[in-house]
């Protein structure tokens, strides 16, 4: 496989026809294959999430990580983004639904898609890499580790998510889920629940739950980071990529 | 996880010294959730910031849990060190 690729920053039209910044990569080649979105974790559009970006586009698809703060902090760093965005509680579902469906939108756009898009996530990213399956046309979803799909949030936290659960229904389709059994947010307990909603709504879907991981076990720059998971996760990821978009 | 858990002070009448120099700072978030650089899954953060500057008006600390029960320490030691009227000008 040719594995060279051209990564760049590009402004899209997202929620409310606002332009968003969004960091695109893809294989140079010109053969037609499928689309990914990557949603930034809470920390925001940072290093990391770039690096996502090109690990999939190495593997064959147009990949696209939008700036999810880019209206709360047009142009900052991304910690100082995360922090401004941190401190007004996230960022609107509505917003973030928007932005999707305008990435979803810009690859099926692309002369070399095929048509396929999935949406994966870490962190709050999953919870919205879900949220966006609940309300835009995507053909795979990734949820790692994504906090508040089931529960919500203590009330005593200005976070603005909510629980998912009554939205779940709308999901049409497949579900990939990536857990750490040591993590509290989303919980053992919330992933079962998780799992058992999506068999009662006839949702196709495959959950692992690794032992000895907790949350974040593939940031690469944390001590959360649990290789074995990781390597097994992206080996998951590959192939339900290869069978659902590629 | 992400705590998501977010404290405020409001510290108008402070100046902190960031990258461009020294500025007047207004409010302080405060949270125990992951750090940016510091080599742990959850610390102490402080963004001590003046919001109407912009988003890089912002000095940011990431401290220990025990870092900071330290700090707070030794804030009130420093406090209470110093005649009482000194603390109300």
């Amino acid at each position: 496989m040719d594995q060279a690729i051209t990564a760049q920053s590009i402004s899209i039209t997202g929620a409310d026809g606002d332009d968003v910044e969004a960091y695109f990569a893809a294989p140079q080649s010109d053969t037609r294959r499928g689309g990914v979105i990557v949603i930034h974790h809470l920390p925001g559009y940072d290093r990391w999430s770039k690096e996502v970006v090109r690990r999939f586009a190495v593997d064959g698809y147009n990949t696209i990580c939008v700036n999810l703060y880019s209206r709360q902090a047009p142009g900052a760093e991304p910690d100082d983004a995360a922090a401004v965005a941190r401190s007004q509680g996230g960022v609107p579902d509505a917003q973030v639904i928007g932005d999707m469906a305008g990435a979803a939108s810009y690859l099926r756009g692309l002369d070399t898609s095929n048509g396929k898009v999935a949406v994966m996530g870490h962190c709050s990213g999953g919870r919205q890499a879900v949220l966006t399956g609940c309300n835009t046309d995507v053909d795979a979803i990734v949820d790692c580790y994504g906090g508040f799909v089931i529960g919500n949030p203590p009330p005593d936290i200005p976070y603005k998510a909510t629980s998912l659960e009554d939205q779940l229904s709308k999901l049409s389709a497949p579900v990939l889920g990536l857990f750490g059994k040591d993590d509290a947010a989303p919980s053992p307990d919330q992933v079962a629940t998780l799992d058992r909603l999506l068999t009662e709504y006839g949702v196709e879907h495959e959950f692992t739950s690794y032992e000895g991981a907790g949350h974040a076990f593939f940031a690469v720059d944390r001590p959360a980071y649990r290789v074995e998971a990781a390597l097994d996760g992206y080996a998951r990821i590959g192939r339900f990529f290869t069978e659902k978009i590629g | 996880m992400c705590t998501y858990n977010t404290e405020w002070a409001q510290i108008r009448g402070s100046s902190g010294k960031g990258r461009d120099g020294w500025m007047p700072l207004t409010t302080a978030t405060v949270y125990f959730d992951h750090p940016v650089h510091a080599p742990a899954d959850h610390t102490l953060n402080i963004d001590f910031a003046n919001p109407d500057a912009g988003p890089s008006a912002r000095i940011a600390v990431e401290l220990t849990a025990d870092a900071a029960r330290e700090l707070v320490a030794a804030i009130e030691r420093a406090l209470g060190n110093v005649p009482a009227e000194l603390l109300t000008q």
